[in-house]
């Protein structure tokens, strides 16, 4: 790892002041920045750290919803009372996602800028092609080992899939990212790769995640995160979706209904043709895995990620009927 | 504050204090074996993917292969040297260890008795599956992982008692 200097930032703006200076970055939790600057893939002129910072590890959740510090830890936020009973599916991706010690560690706003796993982006000894490290260099993956890759938004440029959980169920109830003064929808701060997939979130040098928010709703609160994987834990997904089902006062016809997927595309994909195909039906096994089929639609597969295509509308199925059997 | 070379840093370690300089891009793992020998937390993968360095900074699992030095400034740190009392009774997760026989090369082991000293405390010890998930982050090559649980569920019943 390449040394680099360390600044110990002690309120948020000198942190943003000091993080928008060239080679600068934000230090939080390090579960991904420490990595990835020893795949030598990171290479910070200085480590700009924010984790001493005081009052930006709050949980507060209310009626209108919850709102959670950036610098709350994964595992607060999993096990979190408030969160369990009224959003149950983010307690859920938060548990399911890395391990105890790594939840001890990440940050909430880490989280979300955490980077892929795309074998061929951590390696740039082996493979100096990365369009995500070095625009223009081509893609190691097309053509490559591709069964974790995504197929879903992908591009000529970059087949990278968005690894994370929490952001997933985030895009699925229509979760605030707080840059300071300005705020974003989750689903607008992760980019498309598209031509430039070395951009992949719309945050500005000098901006800096201070809060994260979700509004209440009755989705939320009745609502689970299905993660289906190679092994069983500790484990990155093969496929997962994010459901959240309001039901009419029948207790069968689908009011509103909210379908997110992880682990097949280049960012946490809203699947909203799943959404709208359901609302308004009668919450039956049929429909539900007939809409299922919706939420790959325009899917590519590079050849060993084939499966995903097959697993992903399962996984929306399975997560539907699932929590539509929840009290 | 910033610094191009080293930075002085003040750790409590098992109790004890400690002072010294190191590069930014030290780790707590590296300062731990190579500074201040305790070489008991072992280096696995050095990538956050295996547990064996599992230590407690404020009480709380961590791995220090991703925790750098400068970063515990004043935090206390418990590694698998601090676990035992000085008369050198052993932890009960320690001697559950011993007692089922849930180790054979033994290099994951601190790591795991680390894990499983706060997997007991957090309350995530309560079944077999829960012992399963929350343990997963410590990997064994030997495959020792039916008497790792039963060491666990064994120290858990102990601790709570």
């Amino acid at each position: 790892m390449r040394d680099f200097s360390y600044l110990r930032a002690t309120s948020p703006a000198a942190a943003r002041e000091a993080a928008a200076l060239p080679g600068a970055m934000l230090l939080a939790g390090g579960t991904t920045l420490v990595d990835l600057a020893k795949c030598g893939v990171a290479e910070p002129a200085t480590l700009v750290d924010i984790s001493h910072l005081k009052g930006l590890d709050t949980i507060e959740v209310g009626e209108q919803g919850a709102r959670l510090g950036a610098l709350a830890k994964m595992s607060q936020v999993a096990g979190h009372e408030g969160i369990k009973s009224r959003f149950p599916a983010v307690s859920e991706a938060l548990w399911q996602a890395a391990s105890a010690q790594i939840r001890n560690m990440a940050s909430i706003g880490g989280n979300l800028m955490q980077r892929t796993r795309c074998p061929y982006f951590r390696d740039p000894a082996n493979f100096p092609a990365c369009n995500k490290r070095e625009p223009g260099s081509g893609c190691s993956a097309i053509g490559g080992v591709t069964r974790g890759h995504a197929v879903l938004g992908t591009s000529e440029a970059c087949i990278a899939m968005y690894p994370g959980d929490l952001a997933v169920a985030l895009v699925a109830f229509d979760a605030t990212v707080h840059l300071g003064e300005r705020q974003l929808s989750v689903d607008d701060f992760f980019l498309l790769p598209g031509s430039t997939p070395d951009k992949e979130h719309a945050i500005k040098p000098g901006e800096m995640i201070t809060q994260i928010s979700i509004p209440a709703s009755a989705a939320a609160r009745r609502s689970t995160y299905l993660k289906v994987r190679d092994r069983q834990s500790y484990e990155f997904a093969a496929a997962s979706a994010a459901v959240g089902i309001e039901l009419e006062a029948d207790g069968r016809t689908i009011r509103d209904l909210r379908v997110a997927l992880g682990g097949v595309a280049t960012k946490p994909w809203r699947a909203r043709a799943v959404e709208e195909a359901l609302k308004g039906k009668v919450l039956e096994e049929d429909a539900v895995r007939h809409a299922s089929l919706l939420a790959v639609e325009g899917a590519v597969d590079h050849g060993a990620n084939h499966y995903k295509i097959e697993l992903a509308p399962r996984v929306v199925a399975r997560a539907i009927l699932k929590t539509g059997a929840m009290a | 504050m910033t610094s191009p070379t080293t930075i002085p840093i003040h750790l409590t370690i098992n109790g004890h204090d400690h002072s010294l300089e190191v590069e930014p891009r030290v780790t707590l793992l590296d300062a731990l074996r190579d500074r201040l020998d305790l070489t008991g937390t072992k280096k696995g993968c050095d990538q956050g993917q295996c547990g064996a360095c599992t230590v407690h900074v404020d009480g709380e699992r961590v791995l220090a292969c991703l925790t750098l030095a400068a970063q515990v400034e004043g935090r206390s740190i418990t590694t698998i040297e601090g676990l035992a009392e000085a008369d050198g009774t052993l932890h009960a997760v320690q001697a559950a260890f011993l007692e089922q026989d849930a180790f054979q090369c033994g290099y994951c082991t601190p790591g795991q008795i680390m894990s499983a000293v706060a997997c007991i405390r957090e309350g995530h010890a309560g079944s077999d599956d829960e012992i399963r998930e929350y343990m997963a982050g410590n990997l064994c090559r030997c495959g020792a992982y039916p008497h790792i649980v039963a060491a666990v569920r064994q120290a858990a019943l102990e601790v709570q008692s």
